[in-house]
């Protein structure tokens, strides 16, 4: 059709290199420039925080996954130790005995209590579990590895310094002359703190462990998981599928969003009331740290859920119901299945969060002084968070970089959590 | 096209005699307060094509999916009137709609396969109804599903593939093998080939032609050419109402209503 056919009238020819249009497409430009100069610089100040919050996190925890050991030859003295009573033998005499032999020149008692301060009072501990699982060792001398008291770990990782005046130190220049003694003997070793992972918490800081924690945290989880992923599933099922469209739903819907909002430590006092209160459940055990976070944590998967479920394309639905599925296979046979990688996503960030949480657990007594890791959901335990609460209100100087060493890792598992809900999303991506 | 049966030939003309499958009385339609149908009765025979027509929007996928009830599942759709299959109101108390929407199956517009295997997409109908006792039953049936919707010969070496896989033409016989693998009576196809190419239509023309001998089909369509190439039948409506219903030859020539004549003329549409 040419132009002269119609009414509409031809267009006024546009000159593109006109500067004012020319001018106009710089200024564009700049922008375009300017917004992502803003955009890289915000990325950078995060990943700046990031790097400072994890380098001091490592920098200051760092020492806490070592810990300095002495190893002593020590004589199991059977008058000391009874085979029908083998955990109530007198082992911190053996051990001490064992220190001792070091230092023959030591005679006066106060001098001897104050040489056998460099060993920790777990010592007599790694002793007794040795002959407690071999007896045949009575009688017998057995060279061990036994951790040495705080102070003096401290010491050996250059924490205190040597060149502080005296009365600054806790420990004297004397306690430190016997040390290098041993060092300078070779008998003392710095390796891997497996008691941070497998021991329970500790009045002292050599011989606290994250182990009650991590169980705590687990069970807890456990309990979380198992209550609010098939509630959480079920409610969402039924809001997205089945639910009529009433007054009644919206504001379930619109309740179920701000229970999302509410502040942790509301469900922390809520526990409290209720599954300690009325129901009588037990303090400080992770059954109620699970039920508490299960309450945070089931509007993050109805949200996700629905999300999930929604994204279901209708024709799929339509396909199923066309060759004659019910409701309840329609749903369970295509509907779920297609949604099961955003509903884990979003079930796995949820649990991440309460992984992290602190505040309810708080409130139901998760940070109690617990010196066993719980042997069940009913036992009394501590959480990470907690735990990490605990142990920075302690005074002891080992428990500073015990802190840091904690955090640490609860940021590994959350970052694990979370990668596995990236490689999750990543693996099964939308199919159709 | 396959050679015309003698039964068939005689359903050309005498299609009024043909045995009814589906009956439809003064079907009314409302999505909310939109009325979209408007007391429209039809009747479908059995094996033969019968073909819906008329503008976009008239109201056809409203129609035929009355006729297996899909309509329940939208929330505010009420339906109206009285729908038989082989004289039983399929609306009626003792209808189940799932078990309905065996026997009165649904190819839809878009091809909508299951993200499941070839095999699984075919076997999902049998499997939910129970039609197969065994494995190699069921395989049967899948294999038998496959070959009328003409797709064994190119998928017979990869049923684990995904249907998503397959191109638009390949899904949408997919989407027929899986309707007609629960051996449907009636056929409903909602503009099968609107999303395929030339070729992709061809087959699946040459496929409805082959599945009247054993079941009536319905098929909605925008193009009069393939109501013309495919249908014994055809029904034309218009902003809900049915217009005129009668032997395609007859509506393509000589229509009775201005509207038809309009419409097949290509002068709105
Ligand atoms: N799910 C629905 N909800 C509300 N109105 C609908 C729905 N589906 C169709 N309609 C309305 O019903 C009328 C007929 O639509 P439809 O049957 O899809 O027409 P056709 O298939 O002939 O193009 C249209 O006015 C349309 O807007
Ligand atoms: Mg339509």
């Amino acid at each position: 059709m040419s132009v002269q056919d119609t009414d509409i009238p031809a267009a006024r020819p546009v000159d593109w290199r006109d500067p004012r249009i020319l001018a106009r497409i710089r200024r564009r430009h700049a922008r375009d420039g300017w917004l992502k100069a803003a955009g890289l610089v915000a990325l950078l100040i995060a990943f700046a925080l990031l790097a400072i919050l994890v380098g001091s996190l490592v920098y200051r925890g760092h020492s806490a996954f070592t810990q300095t050991m002495v190893t002593l030859q020590v004589h199991v003295d059977p008058k000391k130790v009874k085979p029908e009573r083998l955990r109530r033998g007198k082992y911190d005499d053996m051990v001490e005995a064992a220190l001792l032999s070091h230092f023959p020149e030591v005679r006066s008692r106060a001098d001897r209590r104050k040489l056998t301060k460099i060993l920790s009072k777990g010592a007599r501990l790694a002793l007794r579990d040795r002959v407690t699982a071999d007896p045949a060792l009575i009688g017998q001398t057995v060279t061990i590895s036994v951790p040495v008291s705080d102070p003096f770990d401290q010491l050996n990782k250059g924490l205190i310094g040597r060149s502080t005046p005296e009365e600054r130190r806790i420990v004297d220049d004397r306690a430190i002359a016997w040390f290098d003694r041993l060092a300078e003997k070779g008998l003392i070793s710095r390796p891997f703190n497996t008691a941070l992972f497998l021991e329970a918490d500790s009045r002292f800081p050599e011989l606290a462990g994250l182990a009650g924690a991590i169980r705590g945290s687990a069970y807890a989880l456990l309990v979380c998981f198992l209550i609010s992923f098939p509630v959480g599933i079920a409610a969402a099922i039924y809001l997205e599928e089945f639910a009529p469209r009433n007054r009644f739903v919206d504001i379930v819907e619109v309740n179920i969003n701000n229970l999302a909002a509410v502040p942790s430590v509301v469900f922390g006092l809520l526990a409290l009331a209720v599954f300690l209160g009325w129901f009588g459940l037990p303090r400080s055990a992770p059954l109620v740290g699970g039920m508490t976070l299960a309450l945070m944590t089931l509007p993050t998967i109805i949200i996700a859920t629905r999300a999930a479920v929604k994204a279901v394309p209708p024709s799929i639905r339509e396909a199923a119901l066309g060759i004659g599925a019910s409701e309840t296979q329609v749903v369970f046979s295509h509907v779920l299945p297609l949604a099961m990688p955003g509903i884990l996503t979003g079930t796995i960030i949820g649990l991440a969060q309460a992984l992290g949480e602190t505040a309810p657990l708080l409130l139901i007594g998760m940070n109690a002084f617990i010196t066993e890791p719980p042997g069940g959901v009913l036992d009394p335990a501590t959480a990470l968070p907690t735990q990490i609460y605990i142990w920075a209100d302690s005074p002891e100087r080992g428990f500073v970089s015990r802190t840091a060493a904690a955090i640490c890792v609860l940021l590994l598992f959350l970052v694990t959590m979370n990668a596995l809900a990236v490689i999750l999303r990543r693996r099964f991506e939308r199919r159709w | 096209m396959t050679m015309l049966q003698p039964d068939e030939a005689e359903t050309e003309t005498e299609a009024p005699t043909a045995e009814l499958k589906m009956t439809a009385r003064d079907v009314d339609v409302f999505y909310g307060t939109n009325h979209a149908i408007k007391s429209i009765s039809v009747d479908i025979p059995d094996k033969t094509v019968t073909a819906f027509i008329g503008p976009s929007g008239c109201g056809k996928t409203t129609f035929l999916r009355c006729l297996n009830r899909m309509n329940d599942t939208i929330r505010n759709c009420r339906v109206t009137g009285e729908i038989r299959l082989d004289g039983e109101d399929i609306y009626g108390r003792d209808i189940d709609p799932v078990q309905l929407r065996a026997r009165v199956g649904m190819v839809f517009q878009k091809p909508n396969p299951f993200p499941k295997s070839i095999y699984d997409n075919v076997a999902y109908g049998p499997r939910i109804h129970g039609l197969a006792g065994t494995r190699a039953e069921l395989d049967e049936i899948v294999e038998r599903a496959l070959t009328r919707a003409a797709l064994w010969q190119e998928v017979r070496d990869r049923l684990d593939a995904p249907g998503t896989g397959l191109s638009g033409g390949q899904q949408q016989r997919l989407c027929i093998a899986r309707a007609i693998a629960t051996a449907p009576e009636v056929l409903l196809m909602d503009e099968p080939c609107s999303a395929l190419d030339l070729i992709a239509t061809a087959q699946i023309e040459e496929l409805i032609d082959e599945l009247r001998e054993s079941y009536s089909v319905v098929i909605v369509t925008h193009s009069m050419q393939q109501a013309a190439r495919v249908s014994q039948k055809t029904a034309f409506f218009h902003l809900g109402v049915l217009v005129e219903y009668g032997e395609t030859s007859r509506m393509f020539t000589n229509p009775s209503d201005q509207r038809t004549q309009d419409y097949i003329t290509g002068r709105f549409g």
